[in-house]
């Protein structure tokens, strides 16, 4: 899977090196974005059937199929909201709590 | 010589003139909701749309927030995009004005500018606009039909241009301007083609170049891009000269770039207006002239971005200088009032200024009530701290008497 890679932002020296308007090449992420997750995905590989209903409903699009064909979460851009737990078919996926402590 | 003979000349209201201007621009898309008195515009764009004389997507949208919104849409994707609107209808689109602006997208728009609720009513005044003056776009103010449709030409030669990227209001005074018929010359297509090349900018998604757009940024960056839309309407000024330079070099017609003057070389006594009331003035300046008062105009056509620079050196040769402003911003004065104050802060010779509110939802401007101005700016007293801040902002035509 196509999937944009992180790139360090360097703050422009002159404002002529900012895009104009917000607007910029698709795929440039310069952060992860995970903090704010409480709950995380995780995925029962031997309950799923590979059916791909939570690649569709991720809100987010986190979620891809390895090269093995298997469904795996991006964990570092998940939000944690819960949408692919609720709607898998056939419950292979379990929310667990962060362990803050980690 | 331009020979401006051959052109067809039509007999129209501000708002078909208008869509007329539209028609010849060749808009892409044009998201349409209807209020009084903008309606005509998007009527007439309609039926061109209907019967094939212009090219364009017409969506029917369910609000003025949702027009907004299909036309940052349309332009978003490269293509040129008008909407209309009107008073509540553009306040009920403020949020989008913002978006549009910060978004850099070049749409171009008419509000027929009149009064807002409460109490409610249709008639016209420029409450709506002025309440809009930070919201980022270019605000342009006309006097008749033949500017509002030669203005909505230039308006996408000068939003579109690659150091503006800024979108674009054209202000018609609701009913004066959008309900009366006057004769309009009608530029050919082929010229207009020739003014106006086609819309591109940086700001494209596409298949090709995929872009995210309107994207967050933290207080680390934010302020850039806010500096960025301040320079961008800054250099609209030239832009705006030089629109309006070549548009009168092949089209005969020239509105004098951010200002318009009429007797203000030896006057006086110059009174600022903005859009069709500067006509009424025009009248007023003619028989004060007759009478040996040295009496101009000032029309501002533009109030954003503002003329600071040829204000200030116009007004500052006169004795005195009076604002009509059809706005009133409570507690304070009339907005074009504390901007022209403002432009002249700079000047050596800050001449005394009185504020003049009429018009207000509708109340009329006779000739008469103007000549009553420029007397009142031969008595303008000059003590700055007594008579003249009681007497400077007065409201012309009251139909009852206020001295309580
Ligand atoms: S929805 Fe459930 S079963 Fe289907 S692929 Fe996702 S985790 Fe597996
Ligand atoms: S928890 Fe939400 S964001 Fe994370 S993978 Fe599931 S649907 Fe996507």
């Amino acid at each position: 899977m196509d999937k944009p890679e992180l790139k360090d932002f360097t703050k422009p020296e002159s404002i002529r090196d900012y895009p104009v308007g917000p607007s910029f090449y698709g795929g440039h992420l310069v952060s992860v974005n995970s903090g704010w997750r409480t709950f995380r995905p995780v995925v029962a590989l031997d309950t799923c059937t590979g059916c791909f209903r939570c690649y569709l409903v991720c809100p987010d699009g986190v979620i891809a199929k390895t090269e093995a064909g298997k469904v795996a979460v991006d964990y570092d851009f998940c939000k944690g909201c819960g949408v692919c737990a609720h709607e898998c078919p056939f419950s292979a996926i379990d929310m667990v709590k962060e362990d803050i402590s980690e | 010589m331009i020979d401006t003979r051959k052109n067809e000349s039509v007999f129209v209201s501000g708002d078909e003139a208008v869509a007329l201007g539209v028609r010849l621009s060749r808009p892409q898309v044009i998201s349409a909701y209807p209020i009084t008195p903008q309606t005509i515009v998007v009527e007439r764009l309609s039926e061109m749309v209907e019967d094939g004389s212009l090219d364009a997507k017409y969506i029917h949208v369910e609000s003025e927030h949702s027009a907004m919104s299909a036309a940052m849409g349309a332009s978003s994707v490269g293509a040129r995009a008008f909407t209309a609107t009107s008073s509540q209808g553009l306040l009920y689109m403020a949020e989008g004005l913002h978006y549009a602006s910060g978004g850099r997208m070049p749409i171009v728009m008419m509000n027929a500018n009149r009064s807002l609720a409460l109490p409610w009513s249709i008639f016209g005044d420029h409450r709506d606009s002025m309440s809009m003056l930070d919201s980022g776009w270019i605000q342009v103010y006309v006097e008749d039909a033949q500017e509002a449709l030669d203005m909505t030409i230039q308006a996408y030669r000068i939003a579109e241009d690659p150091s503006v990227l800024t979108p674009f209001m054209i202000n018609l005074d609701g009913f004066i301007l959008t309900h009366t018929y006057e004769l309009v010359e009608v530029p050919r297509q082929k010229e207009v083609d020739s003014y106006l090349p086609p819309f591109s900018t940086p700001n494209k998604m596409s298949l090709e170049t995929p872009k995210s757009m309107g994207f967050s940024t933290s207080p680390a960056d934010n302020m850039e891009f806010k500096y960025q839309q301040h320079k961008a309407m800054m250099d609209s000024m030239e832009v705006i000269k030089k629109a309006d330079k070549e548009f009168s070099e092949m089209f005969g017609r020239s509105y004098h770039g951010l200002v318009d003057c009429y007797q203000c070389d030896d006057a006086e006594y110059i009174l600022v207006t903005a859009g069709s009331v500067t006509g009424t003035a025009r009248v007023a300046v003619d028989t004060m002239r007759i009478k040996g008062i040295k009496a101009g105009v000032l029309k501002l056509r533009f109030m954003r971005p503002f003329p600071e620079q040829e204000i200030r050196n116009i007004l500052s040769g006169a004795v005195s200088y009076g604002v009509l402003d059809k706005d009133i911003s409570f507690g304070y004065e009339g907005t074009m009032f504390t901007n022209v104050n403002s432009a002249l802060s700079g000047s050596k010779n800050f001449p005394r200024g009185m504020n003049f509110v009429g018009g207000l939802g509708g109340r009329d401007i006779s000739v008469q009530d103007i000549e009553e101005m420029f007397i009142a700016l031969q008595k303008c007293p000059d003590n700055a701290y007594g008579d003249y801040i009681k007497s400077r902002v007065s409201f012309v035509n009251m139909g009852v008497n206020i001295n309580e």
